[in-house]
Formats: structure tokens, sequence, C-alpha cells
């Protein structure tokens, strides 16, 4: 088949205007940080964007107080609909400047316009707008009469998705009459502090919601401050353990959604087209910096070549390049660190006799790169069938029955997530019962929405985001 | 005083269905409230949680798997069976808690009752926990409960039956199993409760029951890679029970801490559950 060239379709980064520095925005203003400023790359240029400052305990001390003032003296007592109405304001704001949003995304995150555009922004609003309008309805969260918020909020967010996971904390949080302290990742800050600029228009009151820059410590003094009532964590499931250990013995509310190993399950009579995009989707959406990626292909013997076929054929039209070109479908791995962490698996890969094969594509010579990449003949003791790798390698494993199907996908420490294809109802139902993962996708993948409950199983976490269920991780039921 | 000596009972563990002795050999002595001698309790063993927690592992999936309704069934007839066996239970609760007969009484009551308000709860769960979801496309979606595995229980020290049935019930009616640790001072009951499940139905091994101490055992259990949750209630040193939340954070089991209140309500049910989100295309 000819490939088609594209002329290349950059988006202009001219809407972003990006100041050399950044501090931490405490109580509605920015100050300075305590800590040794860092520096945040473009991961598709290595080009320094902007100088960040780092939280010291005083200012995660400092920034904690604010939210507690904010929560006790203006966000707690405020009737709910009033506080919709602030939650209404910041989804509209969102959407005016989405294009603005999802170009700083692109240039601090790595991943493609396409993406950050058409999915990340447009739910980042979604998600504020869905969860304004629980502000004023709490008594219907299935908690009882008069639900209360919980206090302050300690948030800490990863690097895949730093808006859009900004919006899952913040979002419910708010709606629930909490307060937050919320530390983006140390990659991806610009967007989280953009935001900062949403609450100034909105006239957000000061302290509500309060941002803290930094890396690993900044997280830790955050999650362990005596004066934090609830603690929710997105990232790995390590830290995730850690945290856990931290609040133990405490009153604080936790909630984590850690790491993930999905089984991506495809019977031999799925619908083939779409199952072939489901799996590249599932695997490849994001560069593969998705906790809930479908990161093991269990494919049924008998269409276990054509399969591979059609997906190796897919998978050589994936463009890999520039971000902000509009044609881009794979973009940069975020930082150096996730880059080698994912050369280093991929070895295990080779070194445990599973066999590579990645989609013909040049790399750029700058920035970090990985081409979108399978490995066949994996066995569920290889590591790359084991650990998270989080990153654009997909893990290919066979199976005959259905059973041995749903013994494969369930034979791991994690349960986030799963995928079923096939055409039969009745054998769809049967699977999803049986598969220990929070979200299950039918014949679709990676579908997020803020009516719909996410999280896991087992080691990928515990407490849900999103919806009803979501929502209650913010709030205390009547006793 | 009738010449006629009584026939008193052994109480030993109740794991996977049957009732052995601890494998430790050990026994300790229970007293009634007023010093006088009960029995020699078994003093379960790290072994004997290890063993109870496979029973716990093996009984998960048949019990599960079984239609809510026929859970309902199930737990209304060991609530049956409790109903039946009311003397020898109060007046095991009166000797280890020294109360009247009448608080005695009050509390057997409340036990049997609280036992029947779970049992209704199981067909009930998954549309008052459930939710279909009404995202932005064609998709079906659906959020249902699933019970989360093997909780292991620490039961309130006070309250010798009421208090574990309190803690005990709603775990098992979403289709958990568990392994409970009774009160360490006052375990009588609960080695009754035991007989009383394993005549009721109830399969082998869906409850598993290990009366000693705590502070001993417990953190074997917490760390235990195939335990999935720790109900912590009846845990009253502030420090063992952090010590048992922080090695439960291996394996992210989840936690419910001491001082939960154990009154009838949902949110004794929905801590031991996970949410299920189904999404499917919609099209023709």
């Amino acid at each position: 088949m000819p490939k088609f060239e594209y002329a290349p379709a950059p988006e202009s980064r001219s809407i972003v205007d990006l100041a050399a520095s950044y501090g931490l925005f405490i109580d509605g203003e920015f100050t300075d940080g305590g800590g040794t400023s860092f520096k945040t790359v473009n991961p598709a240029t290595e080009e320094v964007l902007a100088e960040v400052a780092e939280a010291d305990e005083a200012d995660v001390d400092r920034a904690v107080r604010a939210a507690r003032t904010a929560y006790e003296k203006v966000w707690g007592p405020m009737p709910g609909r009033e506080r919709a109405k602030y939650l209404f304001r910041i989804a509209r704001i969102l959407a005016e400047r989405s294009r603005e949003f999802a170009v700083l995304e692109t240039l601090d995150n790595g991943k493609p316009i396409r993406e950050s555009r058409d999915v990340d922004v447009p739910l980042v609003s979604q998600w504020f707008f869905y969860h304004a309008g629980w502000a004023d309805k709490l008594d219907h969260a299935g908690l009882g009469p008069n639900p209360r918020p919980l206090g302050v909020a300690a948030q800490v967010i990863p690097w895949n998705f730093p808006l859009l996971m900004l919006a899952w904390k913040v979002a419910p949080a708010l709606a629930a009459g909490n307060t937050v302290v919320l530390k983006p990742a140390e990659t991806t800050p610009l967007t989280a502090l953009l935001f900062a600029d949403v609450c100034r228009q909105a006239e957000l009151p000061a302290g509500v919601v309060n941002i803290v820059t930094g890396a690993g410590e900044t997280g830790r003094l955050l999650v362990s401050h005596p004066d934090v009532n609830k603690v929710a964590f997105t990232g790995s499931t390590p830290v995730g353990r850690e945290i856990a250990r931290t609040v133990a013995g405490t009153d604080k509310h936790l909630t984590l959604e850690l790491g993930g190993k999905a089984a991506n399950i495809v019977f031999e009579d799925a619908p083939m087209d779409q199952a072939i995009e489901g799996i590249v989707r599932g695997i490849f959406f994001n560069q593969g910096h998705v906790c809930c990626a479908g990161s093991r292909l269990l494919v049924q013997e008998s269409v276990a070549e054509e399969v591979l076929e059609r997906l190796k054929a897919r998978m050589a039209t994936l463009r890999l390049g520039d971000p902000l070109d509009k044609n881009t479908d794979v973009g940069a791995i975020n930082s150096a660190e996730q880059l080698g962490r994912i050369r280093d698996l991929a070895a295990a890969g080779d070194e445990e006799g599973a066999t590579r094969w990645s989609a013909p594509c040049e790399l750029p010579d700058r920035g970090f790169w990985y081409a979108p990449t399978i490995f066949t003949g994996v066995t569920q003791a290889h590591r790359i069938a084991r650990e998270e790798i989080f990153g654009p390698v997909l893990s290919v494993l066979t199976f005959r029955t259905p059973a041995e199907a749903v013994e494969k996908a369930n034979n791991t420490p994690f349960g986030l997530s799963a995928g079923v294809w096939t055409e039969k109802g009745s054998r769809i139902l049967a699977i999803a019962d049986q598969l220990r993962a929070g979200v299950v996708w039918a014949n679709t993948f990676n579908q997020f929405d803020p009516a719909s409950p996410f999280g896991g199983y087992k080691e990928s976490g515990y407490g849900r985001e999103g919806g009803r269920h979501g929502l209650a991780s913010y709030l205390e039921g009547s006793k | 005083m009738s010449d006629r000596l009584d026939v008193r009972k052994t109480y030993k563990l109740f794991i996977g269905g049957a009732f052995p002795r601890s494998e430790s050999g050990r026994t300790y002595e229970v007293t009634a409230s007023d010093g006088r001698f009960l029995a020699n309790a078994s003093k379960a063993s790290r072994k004997d949680g290890r063993d109870a927690v496979s029973a716990a592992r093996k009984a998960f999936g048949g019990w599960s798997k079984r239609t809510p309704y026929n859970r309902g069934q199930i737990l209304y007839r060991v609530a049956e069976v409790l109903e039946g066996r009311r003397d020898q239970l109060v007046a095991e609760v009166r000797a280890a808690e020294g109360v009247t007969e009448k608080q005695a009484n009050a509390s057997v009551d409340a036990a049997v009752d609280t036992w029947v308000w779970y049992a209704g709860w199981a067909d009930k769960l998954s549309q008052v926990t459930g939710n279909a979801n009404q995202v932005n496309g064609p998709f079906f979606n659906l959020t249902s409960p699933e019970p989360t595995g093997v909780v292991v229980i620490a039961a309130p020290q006070q309250s010798s039956l009421l208090g574990l049935v309190e803690v005990l019930a709603p775990v098992l009616l979403s289709g958990n199993t568990a392994v409970v640790i009774s009160s360490f001072e006052r375990p009588l009951p609960a080695i009754t409760l035991s007989e009383i499940l394993s005549t009721s139905d109830v399969p082998g091994g869906v409850v598993n029951m290990l009366t000693g101490d705590i502070a001993e055992i417990g953190p074997w259990l917490a760390a235990h890679l195939d335990v999935n949750a720790l109900d912590l209630t009846g845990v009253d040193d502030a420090d063992v029970a952090r010590d048992l939340e922080a090695e439960a954070a291996v394996n992210l089991k989840r936690v419910l801490r001491p001082g939960t209140p154990t009154a009838q309500s949902l949110q004794r049910i929905t801590p031991f559950l996970e949410h299920k989100t189904v999404w499917h295309p919609i099209g023709v």
C-alpha cells in the first residue's frame, strides 16, 4: 500500500505566553519557593521552557494554612449553589482558553496536539462542568442527607496527563466543599500554573486552590503534613505504598490511583478492524504513558497470526514526530529518565527471549523518543508481562480458551483495567464479570468520562475517581 | 446440689469448615467476668492464621459467585439457627460480659436482628451502590459492586457476640470471605457462633474464626499478600492499629480503621467493595 506523505501542519505556539520563571501559587498569589528552583523542558526538543520554584517545608506549611483558612472562612460555609457557580465559571474559562492549554500541555509534556486538543482539554472542561452540578446536590450523592466535606485535600498528580489529572483531583474536591493544595509533577508543572490564572479570572476566593511545585520531597512534605484531612495520589504503586504507610494511624482519608498492567483480550470472533484500532489506542495512546494502558495483548491462538500481521501494518502507519504537528500520532517520551526505564525493560524482554518488532519510523535527533514496539513470544514469567513499562511497548501473549484468557488476565498484582473484544454478548458479560479490574472496556478501550467511575482493584489502588463514587471520596457521610 | 458433673465444652478454632485445635498446641485460660474458670481456648498461631487465609481464599470463588439471592437465603438461615440457640448464647454472653440476664437477652436479640438486617442487603447492594452512568457518547456504561476478597477482621473486644456480628455480617453479604480474630478475653461466644455458621449452609472456609492475640498474629495477617482488606475495629491499642495499617500497605489492602461505628449501616458494607465499570459501544 502506498504511504501518503503529509505536509507538515504545525500548530502555532504563539498563543502561549511563557514566562521565564514561575513561583508557587499560594493564597491567591504567586510567591517564591524556599527550595532550589528547577527547569522544565520540552521533551520533544530538550529546550528549556521555564524555571519553576521548588516548595520547601515552610512553603508547604504556608499553602496548607492558606487552604485551611479558606476552608474554614470561605469555601466550607459557602452554600453549594454558589460553589457550583465558581466551578461552572472555571469550566467555561477552560473551554474558552482550550487552545492555549492544549499547546502548553503539548509543549511541556510531549503528547501530540491531536490528543491534548481533542481529548485532554475538552475532558478537563467537562470534568469541572460535571462536578459543578454536584456542588448543590450533595444530599443525593448516596451518603445520606447533608454529607460533609473532609477539609484540606493534599493532592499529588503525575506527568502523563498533567492538566487532566488536576481536573480529576480539584473538581470533585471543590464541589464537595474542600480546599486543595496540589503538587503537579516536576516535569510537567506549567498547565497547573496556568490554571492559577483561570482561578484569577473566575475570581475564586484566595486559598481555595494552592499549587506547590517540586519533586518527590515536596510531595512527601505535603502528604505527611499534619493539618491535611485528605490525601489523593495518582502515580506509581511503590510511591502509593509509601504514602499508605505514611498516613497509617492518622485520621487522613486516602485514595490512590496506581499502576496497571491491563490485559486486552481479543477473541477469534472479534470485530477485527475495531480490535486492531483498539489495540493501538490501548497501548500507543499518549505514548503508552497511561496507567490503564492495554499493555498485555492476549490473543486467541487461532487468530494470533492474523492479528499480528494487521497490527504491524497498522503500526507502520503511525506518524511519530513533532507533537505540535496536527498529523502526529505518537509524540515524545516525557523525560530522559522515563526513556531510560522503557529501554531497560525492553532490553529485559530481549534478554528473556521475547521477539521485538518496532514500527519503521525515523526518530528525531533531539528530544526523547521511542518507536512503537511489540514483543511476541512473551510468557507470563517475563518482566515485560509483569512490570508496568509506561511506554509504547506492547507484550503479546496467546490463549486457547476463555478460561485461560481470564486466568492469564488476572495473573498480576494489578487490577486497574482490561479490554475484551468479541462479537458475542454473553461472552463479553461473562468475561467482564470474571476480570478483577476496576474498568472493563468491551469492544472499545481507553474511554474516560467524568460521569464514569475509574479506579483499581488490588495493587492498582483504592477509591474511585469520576461519577458519584469519585465524589464520595471527598465527602463524609452522616453517621 | 445435684451429683451430676456437667460436661464441659472444648472450644477450638474454626478453619475451613472444621474445628481444629491450634497447630501450636497452645491454649489460654478464659474466665468469666467474676474470675470463674470457663474454658481453655485455643491460642491461634501464625500458622493457624495462614491456614485460615488459604481456606478463605479457596472459598472466595464459590461464595462470591453465588447469586445474591442465594447468599441472602443462606445468611438468613444463619439468623434462624442463631435464634434457635439463643439460650446458650445468652448464658455465654452473660458469663463473658458480666451483664444481667436482661442485658444479655437484649444483646443476643440485637445480634440476631443485625444478622437479619444484613442478610436482606445481599440482593439490594448493586441497586443502591451501583450506577448506570450517563457518559458523553454512545456507550453502555454500568458500575456494579463486587466483593474485594479475603477480609481479616479484628472483632470488638468488649461486645463478645453482638460486636462480632456487627463486623462480620456486613463483610459476608457481598461475597467476601473472612478470617476473624475474636475478642481475646471473651472468645467463647465467637466459637459458638462458628458452630452455628457451620450448620447453616455457609460453605466451609467462608468464615474462619481464630481465638488469640491480635498483637501476636495480626502483623502476619496484615502483611499476608493474599489478604485484600483489614477491619481494625476491634484493635484498642492505637500503636498496634497504626503498625497493622502500615503493614497492610505492602499490597495496598483496604483498611477500615478502629473507631468506625459498628451500628447497622451501609457504611460498614462499602469499605469492602470494589466497583467495576463496564463500557460497551452502542450501535446497530
